[in-house]
């Protein structure tokens, strides 16, 4: 009998909390699933149709063809080539940098310590826009000041076309993605090592070990869990760099990339005219790739 | 002993050195706008660089303003364009004519503290539902938001932009402020709050009879009201600079940010470099001052966020 009763109690409690959990979730759960979930379901289904922008509606269901089509179109595979390109190396260099920024700064009084912050923070929060338009002018093939600089000092000898030349353009957008990606990162170490118990590290000092020592044996494990989160947003954004490229060179001089190749067949008049089911294929592509370089990064990590 | 502290005592200042050159480096660009912005084309073209201004000059903005116009502002009536003939929106009120960049800041602003608003007020609930409150269905929604949360935003923008045309809100503000809104991020940030509430106030305020709403306005959001603060700053600097998006839903001058109208300038008009740093200063120097004054919740609002990757 008594039990009869907490058990309906207990339910009428289970269901008290699922009201009130769904209507504190319900404002969220709108946008989330309007604008997020419902595209995400979209975005799947477009990709096996030839949906364009003259076709009504949804289009036609025509499989796999558009992922068929993509493996033999050449444009395609140089953005992927370009896009990897970018990762692997922004990713270790990002990542490096910020660790050694962090690494000499964290120990730095508070008014200091937040300025260096602020400053490797600064082209993040300048916004993609300001920073390429400023950037194009610098790489400027005439009135750029990196030519004029390099060539005062004695460098180069004739004005290089940075963005132009297919030998450099995809460098100096690695360049200008560099320093807009270092900034969080930054602020993310500084916070990690400032939390790594500092007895340890004594004690090892006291032992005998050296600052590299220490920082292999005692920091670095100990701020895994920081590079792991840092290596795996560090690829999101290399995957997704789309304004450098729109702004800079539209994908000419060999940076053509998988982003802007999708915006591309979205939205530019080609033969192919709005091609939404053939970008989307490329989305799903994109989609993969990152998760499958998650999962590894993840699971490097967790071995170590 | 002593020459283990003197070598890293010359490390420490080599270090510092490099440190000090590379926040140079990296402050220049941002000094080239600003300098850029005020100087004459003589300088700007010249063949050898010039590092300070010769002379300070405001022709760069009174260009940039004489490039576009656009009604400061115009109320639509809600909907209209559904049963209006044309599909157009009715028009109630129309603002003065101004320089177009002024509508497009006004534009930025309005997107970006909405954005802020809206995902505030969300995020904080579900995030304290997420962390307190046990019903049926919590463990398989969190573990869509995270998946949800590692995927790339900008690959949906293509369905999403779809979505808005569906639903008649493609080329307005909204269709860039509702996804913002959506982006679960805020709702992982707000639950990494919440955890952080002891389960015994809440049982308290349950057992002195206070409502669900009460206790959540009374006790949980004055408790959480840090994380509400770099939600906040984070949500309005992500806004304001997320050109993919803008460039995707907007797609008339009107509605235009301040960095598509910069950036659509500059694929029009690449030549006049200084009216393209005047445009680049009024895109940025707003948003980089918001920045500095609340610098100290955002920093917290990325490292809460990345507690557990």
């Amino acid at each position: 009998m008594s039990s009869q009763v907490t058990q309906k109690r207990s339910r009428a409690l289970q269901r008290r909390e699922d009201i009130a959990g769904y209507s504190f979730m319900l404002p969220s759960l709108i946008f989330f699933v309007g604008f997020v979930l419902i595209p995400m379901v979209i975005c799947i289904w477009l990709s096996l149709t030839d949906s364009n922008m003259h076709t009504q509606g949804g289009g036609n269901f025509i499989g796999l063809t558009n992922f068929s089509n993509l493996f033999k179109d050449e444009v395609f595979l140089d953005a992927l080539w370009n896009t990897f390109v970018i990762v692997f190396v922004s990713v270790p260099a990002v990542t490096a940098f910020s660790l050694w920024v962090a690494s000499a700064i964290y120990k730095l009084k508070m008014p200091v310590l937040s300025a260096f912050r602020c400053i490797f923070y600064l082209p993040v929060v300048t916004g993609s826009v300001a920073v390429t338009v400023v950037w194009k002018w610098m790489f400027d093939n005439y009135t750029g000041i990196l030519n004029s600089v390099l060539k005062t000092t004695g460098v180069i000898d004739t004005n290089i076309n940075w963005l132009g030349d297919e030998k450099y353009a995809l460098w100096c957008i690695i360049l200008i993605l560099f320093t807009t990606s270092v900034g969080q990162p930054i602020v993310l170490y500084v916070s990690a090592l400032g939390n790594v118990d500092a007895s340890l590290v004594e004690a090892a000092q006291v032992d005998g070990a050296t600052d590299l020592q220490a920082f292999w044996r005692i920091k670095w494990p100990q701020i895994m869990p920081t590079t792991l989160y840092i290596l795996v947003i560090t690829t999101i954004n290399s995957f997704q760099c789309f304004a450098l490229i729109q702004l800079l060179t539209q994908g000419g001089s060999g940076t053509q990339t998988v982003m802007y190749y999708i915006y591309y067949t979205a939205f530019k008049l080609t033969e192919q005219s709005g091609h939404f089911g053939y970008a989307n294929a490329m989305g799903v592509v994109l989609a993969i790739f990152i998760g499958i370089l998650s999962a590894v990064q993840m699971r490097l990590a967790k071995e170590k | 002993m002593e020459n283990k502290t003197g070598n890293g005592k010359v490390y420490k200042i080599i270090s510092l050195i490099i440190l000090v050159v590379l926040a140079f480096l990296f402050l220049f660009p941002l000094y080239w706008i600003i300098t850029g912005a005020f100087k004459p084309p003589a300088d700007i073209y010249a063949q050898k660089p010039v590092w300070w201004p010769s002379e300070w000059v405001t022709t760069n903005f009174s260009n940039l303003m004489n490039k576009r116009t656009a009604p400061m502002w115009e109320i639509h009536m809600p909907f209209s364009r559904f049963f209006s003939s044309g599909g157009e929106s009715i028009t109630l009120a129309t603002g003065p004519t101004v320089p177009a960049v002024f509508r497009w800041l006004l534009n930025t602003i309005f997107m970006a503290v909405a954005a802020m608003f809206l995902t505030c007020f969300t995020a904080t609930m579900a995030g304290y539902a997420l962390a307190k409150k046990r019903f049926r269905g919590r463990s398989i929604l969190f573990g869509l938001i995270i998946c949800a949360m590692a995927l790339p935003k900008q690959v949906v923008l293509i369905p999403l932009l779809k979505e808005m045309s569906a639903i008649g809100l493609y080329n307005t503000i909204w269709a860039i402020i509702f996804p913002t809104v959506g982006w679960p991020f805020g709702v992982f940030l707000m639950k990494q709050f919440s955890e952080g509430i002891p389960g015994e106030i809440l049982e308290a305020a349950r057992i002195d009879g206070a409502g669900e709403w009460n206790t959540f306005a009374t006790i949980v959001f004055p408790m959480v009201k840090p994380g509400v603060g770099a939600l906040a700053i984070f949500t309005f600097i992500n806004s304001w600079n997320d050109y993919f998006m803008q460039l995707v839903m907007v797609s008339s001058n009107v509605n235009y940010t301040i960095s598509l109208g910069i950036a659509t300038l500059q694929a029009e008009t690449s030549i006049d470099v200084g009216m393209l740093m005047a445009g680049a200063v009024l895109a940025s120097v707003p948003i980089i001052v918001v920045f500095l004054m609340f610098q100290k919740y955002f920093t917290q609002g990325i490292t809460m966020g990345a507690v557990k990757g």
